[in-house]
């Protein structure tokens, strides 16, 4: 009787075919294990099960009435039909009683193409309503943060008052009133003012009863194009896609993985994609020979800058990196420098007073290192200086006389004669400054959304990133920029590949040591060296 | 004569003092046996008392009718956890009123079903839940808790016999839906009143998500009766499978309307003939909604062979619930009336699950649309195949409840509804 004599696992029927799950497995889950998705609104993996939606009701032979497959667990020799006459009708008919009050204004509603209600509707619902009656309206309530509410839309499945409750902790939402009079509100004015997750209840709404101010009738979800990609606003290393169209990044988007964010992000982060869309960006490189810059071709910049560093000889060589670029970026740039006879690599990093720490999950959260890849800097070893405002620091690298190399940091905070005492300046970059403007080469990198790479997070996880946009101009990845560099100077061949470059930064940075670039997957790999990762 | 109306078929035993202001006094209570009942019960034991109950075969009488010994015996024996009673005083169904008369003249017949409820299941507390509109009830039940607990008939070592029992009386705000079980539970613990997914239910995880027996009002007031007398002098009253007296609440169109103490069993139609004195001079039945009003109408055809009974009532089409029966003449707009019905279920729908919440609303549209006479004979389809879906979808049955009066209607009088769609008029002059 005792739990511990009991097989661990259950065998059922789901629509004809037999499956073993652990016990404990609802048939919610038992079912997608067998590829088929039971339609449901208020399930989320994320939070409790309230069950109430009651789209999620299957068939269980020997049960008196249809059972919401959310919270019945799986048992041994259960039958369950998912598919059958009576599934099929209570779905149909919970559908129309969704529809009885859902107004029909998706020509206007941001969730329209990725709307929930739409695709049952489209795949199982009545093709005419019967309703006849006037619809409830409720109207629009703005509820503070970034989220809007439109209560006519509301499916009331109460996600979005759960995650507050239960993941971010702090309850900011409740249902009011009841019957079909039930409507989501906020508590007295401040609403979802000041709190630090509630963009996600945006993304887990199933309707578009909650959109984003910010996203408002910016896009229609169908133009949009979907890239796996990582968060840059802290070291957590959160899972994220950018949706992009017209080569704009138009809105970021969680993507689930859950040993780093889960199904969430924080709004910080969510919001922090314009400087992506910037126009005054470096498109040529350029050459500056007697005061003058002169925009060149690749071939004829990578071979004024050989020959001058060729002239310069065993000049001493001190290289500034962004915490910000990727790790092959980073390993190019060490092995630049170990080229040119070794010297100091160093790097600025914003660090924010306190975290900001998801409560209901308190293994994410917005980190103080406001980065995506310091432990990248430090796996090159490169050295951090400068303040947690990532200002300052940059003295002696300002000053330097041998070979100054600046990569992906912008060195803005930086006077005009940032550099004027190196006998040879080379700033590579997306965006210049008023420090970069005497560098005496100057050449066009691609920013992480327009290239491929990989982060590894505070944890030690490399992630990949895949391109969203169009580079503009003659811009390339810095990672390609400066291999290129090295392989004219020491033969060899220029990485035209993610891969190749990882594969060649993975040679440098030890503890990669044999990963393998495309087993990193669209989950990220943590790298076996702990020791290696000392830092904080 | 005495309380407003009483009838010379009837067996009074847990009415035995309706009437009489003298028994709701602890003096009174006392003199009339209360809390005698309890001491036998802590000799007895908790399991001979839960035994005696089972052999009684008292049947829950807030609806269910589920066999109250056995559902005292699904609390766990040793959990090591605080086990709790919770009485259900939320008698909200619409035309009942059993309950509410029960805790006015005989608080103390009540407390001491709890006490002794309460031990059965090893519970040390024990809470008392209220409608909100029950307010002169609420404050007799207070007054009594409260002159209980002053002469140590509540509270610690409860007459010397060393058991602890705690009885709080609670008031609620005025929910129907906190008549349901776990919407109750929910409701004490101070949450939205809204009913709990099942499993698990609430023996294993209950109030405060401990193990919790909830029991209503009127089957706790016949424990004491039971464990005085004995299963088998409970048995002589009623049907093998239905036994014991029941409290019949008659309201509607009979001459005497009111409580009345009957073996289960008893014909409906004696009911309302004899007991009740008739229908109301110059008219004749239509309908009776025997259970309350979520139960299915019975056409008056139907009532002459119906038996009061849990079994009886169902075979001739509808459920006793909690044995209010609503009685109908000729005058009555069964339209009008199954409309009214709907609008109450839908402003009372806790809102959780889309069929009642949305369902409830919609179907209540609809009839109000064929009240006013602009319905047609396809909304009739509609609303069975409606409330179809409406039946068996939901964690709770109140979207049931309302399914039940509307597709009973719909199927016995659809001349009614006919009626008015074509005529874009109304029947009777309700």
């Amino acid at each position: 009787m005792s739990d511990t004599t009991r097989p661990s696992t259950v065998t059922l029927t789901i629509d004809g075919r037999e499956v073993t799950v652990p016990r404990g497995t609802t048939i919610l889950k038992a079912s997608e294990s067998l590829g088929t998705r039971i339609p449901h609104y208020c399930y989320h993996d994320g939070l409790s099960s309230p069950a109430m939606c009651r789209l999620c009701l299957v068939e269980v032979e020997g049960a008196p009435k249809p059972l919401p497959s959310c919270v019945t667990q799986a048992a041994d020799g259960q039958v369950v039909h998912t598919d059958s006459g009576l599934a099929r009708t209570m779905r149909e008919g919970v559908l129309e009683f969704y529809l009885v009050n859902h107004p029909l204004d998706c020509p206007i509603c941001d969730q329209s193409g990725e709307c929930k209600l739409q695709d049952y509707v489209h795949a199982e619902g009545r093709a005419h309503g019967r309703s006849r009656e006037p619809k409830r309206v409720f109207g629009r309530d703005d509820f503070g943060g970034d989220v809007l509410f439109y209560g006519d839309r509301c499916v009331m499945c109460t996600r979005c008052v759960r995650f507050m409750n239960e993941v971010e902790k702090d309850p900011r939402l409740t249902v009011v009133e009841r019957g079909n009079r039930s409507v989501i509100d906020t508590f007295f004015d401040d609403g979802l003012d000041g709190t630090k997750w509630s963009g996600n209840i945006v993304d887990i709404c199933p309707v578009g009863a909650l959109v984003s101010k910010d996203f408002l009738y910016k896009q229609r979800a169908w133009d949009l194009d979907h890239t796996p990609s990582i968060c840059t606003g802290c070291s957590q290393g959160c899972n994220i896609a950018l949706h992009t169209r017209d080569n704009l990044v138009q809105r970021l988007k969680p993507r689930t993985n859950l040993e780093v964010n889960a199904f969430w992000m924080c709004d910080y982060g969510r919001h922090d994609y314009e400087w992506m869309n910037r126009g005054d960006r470096l498109e040529a490189p350029v050459v500056r020979s007697g005061g003058r810059g002169t925009a060149v071709g690749w071939a004829e910049a990578l071979e004024a800058l050989s020959d001058r560093l060729d002239e310069l000889g065993d000049a001493p060589v001190r290289a500034v990196v962004s915490p910000r670029a990727c790790n092959e970026e980073l390993a190019a740039v060490r092995a630049l420098v170990d080229h040119l006879g070794g010297g100091v690599v160093e790097y600025r990093l914003r660090v924010a007073p306190d975290e900001d720490v998801l409560e209901g999950m308190p293994f994410v959260a917005r980190r103080r290192e406001l980065a995506p890849n310091h432990r990248g800097a430090e796996l090159v070893g490169a050295a951090r200086v400068g303040g947690d405002d990532g200002r300052g620091g940059l003295d002696e690298a300002g000053d330097h006389g041998g070979v100054l190399l600046v990569v992906g940091d912008e060195v803005a905070d930086q006077p005009a004669d940032f550099g004027a005492q190196a006998d040879l300046y080379v700033y590579v970059g997306t965006h210049g400054s008023a420090a970069t403007e005497a560098a005496h080469v100057v050449l066009p990198a691609t920013t992480f959304a327009e290239h491929e790479g990989t982060f590894t997070n505070r944890d030690g996880r490399v992630q990949r990133f895949w391109p969203a946009l169009q580079a503009p101009g003659a811009a390339r990845p810095a990672w390609m920029v400066l291999r290129a560099l090295l392989a004219r100077r020491t033969g060899g061949e220029v990485p035209t590949t993610a891969a190749e470059a990882f594969a060649l930064a993975a040679a440098e940075i030890a503890p990669f040591g044999d990963l393998d670039y495309p087993g990193i997957g669209t989950r990220g790999v943590v790298v076996d060296a702990p020791a290696a990762l000392a830092g904080d | 004569m005495a309380y407003p109306y009483v009838s010379d078929r009837e067996v009074r035993i847990l009415s035995t003092h309706f009437g009489d202001p003298k028994a709701r006094t602890l003096e009174g209570a006392v003199a009339n046996g209360r809390y005698s009942v309890f001491r036998k019960a802590v000799e007895m034991g908790p399991d001979a008392v839960i035994d005696t109950v089972k052999s009684s075969g008292l049947r829950g009488r807030g609806g269910a009718g589920f066999p109250t010994g056995v559902k005292w015996s699904f609390m766990p024996k040793d959990s090591g956890k605080p086990h709790y009673l919770c009485c259900n005083a939320d008698e909200s169904e619409p035309g009942t009123f059993k309950d509410r008369e029960l805790i006015r003249w005989d608080p103390h017949q009540l407390i001491e079903g709890c006490l002794i409820a309460a031990y059965a299941i090893r519970a040390q507390h024990a809470y008392i839940y209220c409608r909100g509109e029950f307010f002169e009830a609420s404050s007799v039940l207070a007054r009594a808790v409260e002159e209980a607990y002053a002469k140590g008939y509540v509270g610690a070592d409860i007459q010397g016999t060393g058991v602890d029992i705690d009885v709080t009386v609670h008031v609620g705000a005025g929910a129907y839906i906190c008549g349901e079980e776990t919407a109750l539970m929910n409701s004490l613990e101070g949450r939205r009143g809204q009913p709990r997914v099942k499993p698990p239910f609430p023996a294993a995880v209950g109030l405060f998500n401990m193990p919790t027996t909830i029991n209503n009002v009127e089957t706790l007031s016949a424990v004491p009766h039971i464990v005085e007398h004995g299963g088998d002098w409970y048995r002589q009253w009623g049907t093998e499978k239905s036994p014991g007296t029941k409290l019949f609440c008659v309201s509607g169109h009979v001459n005497k309307p009111g409580n009345y103490e009957l073996p289960l069993g008893f014909p409906l139609g004696e009911l309302i003939d004899d007991v009740c004195g008739g229908v109301r001079d110059g008219h004749t039945l239509k309908a009776v909604i025997p259970g309350g009003s979520s139960v299915p109408i019975l056409a008056a055809s139907e009532c002459e062979s119906c038996t009061l009974d849990y079994e009886g009532v169902v075979s001739a089409g509808s459920m006793l619930g909690c044995a209010s029966v609503i009685v109908m003449d000729e005058t009555t707009d069964i339209v009008k009336q199954v409309h009214r019905m709907a609008y109450f279920y839908a402003h009372e729908s806790c809102g959780q699950c889309t069929p009642c919440r949305e369902g409830t609303a919609w179907v209540t549209k609809i009839l109000k649309r064929i009240v006013d006479g602009r319905g047609t004979e396809e909304d009739l389809d509609t609303l069975v195949e409606v409330t179809t879906r409406m039946t068996g979808t939901t964690i709770c049955v109140l979207s049931d409840s309302v399914a039940a009066p509307v597709k009973s209607s719909i199927t016995k009088f659809r001349d009614d509804y006919l009626a008015l769609i074509r005529r874009g008029e109304r029947v009777g002059v309700a």
